[in-house]
């Protein structure tokens, strides 16, 4: 055992030792959020301790399809993304902004508090850092950062988790935010699966994140143990199943507006908005003015959106966006060329979730390929 | 949008009327099961006419009406007209009043055989040959929908009309409903055919938060692309004439719906 502050060296934490890392978060006041098995998939919710981890869980993904399967040993992260991801705790489903109440002849206006409990976060893949990096830009960067999301972003504890098992629909690795984290994290985790229990090698990306590993039991990582975990990633690299060429995608979607896949695609979207609602960066949200019978209180609520509603393109008169092929280009072409103007970075980070919960199981690497396969067939004609 | 009725006209408050056509009263107990809200509305509003909550039955007009039911027979096509006449704002309840409901399987089939067949002297018996919407027969200012009514959306409307605010009424998918509450998409996850992807919001995702796919009593969403799903379905494992089935319950009158039972009841004949 011996205290942190090695940084990038790698220190080894045994499943013992990730319980008191839990434990020690939990004692400074975090409230831990991280993966756990239910209704059929891994999803992100509050965790009590390593008991609660999907120990020996991983899955089947493929478009519009999702399966939790046994492995053959007790990894705590071998699985790939689920359906859930991060955002639901920084910019969450629903929130109230602000309420007011009558008052003598008008009403006062009362501001929520902001979300006082910080949060842990525990096992960020790099694929889910890299969007928490692209919705800081969205809403932190230029001069209206939001307050919501900015306290509950500073007030974070990030223990990532280098990704060791890509999903059939993951694409991180040709798009650059993964498999592995460079930063972004407090801590980093690498697994080691090990026959009686998987091993971990642990990083330290902050102040904070070496000031919490020195209470945790650890030792020095072993040259042979780092060669593990940097193979582990690296073959994660080569298992992604899908791939991305965001500068190919970029090009053609600036100038694919009359492409005839966009009829062709909308003959399969349903239109009902699940891609952008389990897209880790995906951030349309709209507000709702609700006020109680009695007619003395009212309040305006932040819920998410989707661009894939009809609604959301309505502008004096009626809706811009009226079909679904206009509404799948607007979708695509944002996530992967126009929001590089916007916010300087793609808006797409590879996680793959809006393939595998496609209930029509619409890929959007094919579709970004099929669009500039045309418009490269067009250009050289 | 209508005007809404201002909370108090001249003094008094605005006069809610329950009417009932052809239905089960399942939308119109959704008010009476409102019971903790239930003072507040009293308060609010005077219950003119509600026969189901009081044997006091006022005349109109009235402020807002309330019509649960679809329109089955020659006295209601009628009445209809008599209950538009006396409503400043009348909003539809529930698939029968939206969509024509259950009893709009009679529109697929001929109501005389089934009349014949039931009834020991059918010519009893004055029925329309289809179960039709509200909105086929007046404007309608406001629907809402479901197999019953969510109560929420209930009281949003009944909130919203007095205040003289746009009410908060979703069009888009129930997939929205379940994201936001972090439910597990039951078709993807464990190939339960589902209907949320075609059916409107408005129940909070009820059926797949409990592991059920969405049986679509909230009839078809803003855009429903059933033919898309119908094949998600086949290749599921769901027979031709089984999706047709599933288009053919609460919302069959539907125009989406309908159009979609349709073209997979001839595909599975072929």
């Amino acid at each position: 055992m011996t205290t942190g502050s090695t940084g990038g060296d790698g220190l080894l934490l045994e499943v013992a030792g990730l319980e008191a890392l839990l434990a020690a978060l939990r004692r400074h006041g975090y409230g831990l959020v991280g993966p756990r098995v239910r209704d059929g998939a891994v999803v992100y919710d509050t965790l009590g301790s390593v008991a609660d981890l999907p120990a020996g869980w991983t899955d089947e993904q493929e478009a519009g399809r999702y399966r939790l399967v046994r492995r053959n040993d007790a990894a705590l992260f071998g699985f790939g993304l689920g359906p859930h991801s991060w955002k639901r705790f920084l910019f969450p489903p629903s929130t109230v902004l602000w309420h007011a109440r009558r008052a003598d002849g008008g009403f006062e206006v009362v501001a929520e508090t902001p979300p006082a409990a910080p949060l842990a976060l525990v096992g960020v893949r790099p694929c889910e850092l890299a969007a928490l990096a692209v919705q800081d830009r969205v809403l932190l960067g230029g001069p209206w950062a939001d307050p919501d999301y900015r306290a509950r972003r500073e007030a974070l504890f990030v223990v990532a988790v280098h990704c060791t098992r890509p999903g059939a629909t993951c694409f991180c690795a040709s798009l650059g935010t993964g498999p592995r984290a460079p930063s972004g994290f407090d801590l980093a985790l690498t697994e080691i699966p090990r026959p009686d229990g998987p091993a971990f090698l642990l990083e330290t990306g902050t102040a904070a994140g070496e000031a919490l590993a020195a209470e945790v039991p650890c030792r020095p990582a072993s040259d042979a143990e780092r060669r593990e975990a940097e193979s582990a990633v690296a073959a994660a690299a080569g298992a992604m199943g899908r791939a991305l060429d965001p500068q190919a995608a970029r090009g053609a979607l600036g100038t694919a507006w009359e492409s005839p896949r966009w009829e062709a695609v909308a003959r399969r979207c349903l239109a009902c908005g699940n891609c952008t609602l389990v897209c880790p960066t995906c951030f349309c949200s709209t507000v709702e003015d609700t006020s109680d019978l009695a007619g003395e209180t009212a309040a305006r609520t932040r819920r998410w959106d989707t661009c894939f509603g009809v609604g959301f393109s309505y502008v004096h008169g009626g809706s811009v966006r009226t079909s679904v092929a206009a509404r799948y280009r607007q979708w695509i072409t944002h996530k992967l060329a126009t929001w590089h103007e916007q916010f300087g970075t793609c808006g797409c980070v590879g996680c793959g979730r809006c393939i595998t919960w496609c209930p029509a199981g619409i890929d959007i690497t094919e579709e970004a390929r099929a669009v500039a396969g045309r418009s490269a067939g067009r250009g050289a004609s | 949008m209508p005007r809404a009725p201002s909370p108090r006209r001249n003094g008094r408050k605005p006069r809610l009327a329950v009417f009932k056509l052809a239905s089960c009263d399942g939308c119109q107990l959704t008010l009476l099961d409102c019971e903790d809200e239930l003072l507040a509305i009293a308060g609010r509003v005077e219950v003119a006419y509600f026969p189901e909550a009081s044997r006091a039955m006022r005349r109109g007009p009235y402020d807002i009406a309330l019509v649960e039911g679809s329109v089955t027979t020659p006295h209601d096509a009628e009445r209809i007209l008599g209950i538009r006449k006396s409503a400043g704002i009348l909003v539809s309840l529930g698939a029968c009043a939206t969509a024509g409901g259950i009893q709009a399987l009679r529109n697929f089939a001929d109501v005389g055989a089934y009349v014949s067949a039931v009834y020991a002297t059918p010519e009893y018996v004055t029925t329309l040959a289809q179960s039709t919407p509200v909105a086929q027969h007046v404007r309608v200012d406001f629907e809402l929908r479901g197999c019953p009514i969510a109560k929420d959306q209930l009281l949003e409307l009944l909130t919203a009309l007095l205040a003289g605010r746009r009410p908060a009424l979703p069009t888009g998918s129930v997939c929205q409903e379940c994201k936001r509450r972090g439910a597990v998409c039951v078709m993807v996850a464990r190939g339960t055919p589902c209907l949320g992807p075609v059916t409107q919001a408005g129940c909070g995702a009820l059926c797949p938060a409990f592991d059920r796919g969405c049986f679509g009593c909230f009839g078809p969403m803003e855009s429903p692309n059933a033919a898309s799903l119908g094949a998600r379905w086949e290749a599921l494992g769901v027979a031709r004439a089984d999706v047709a089935r599933a288009f053919r319950t609460f919302n069959a009158g539907a125009p989406a719906f309908r159009a979609a039972s349709e073209a997979y009841e001839r595909e599975a004949d072929r």
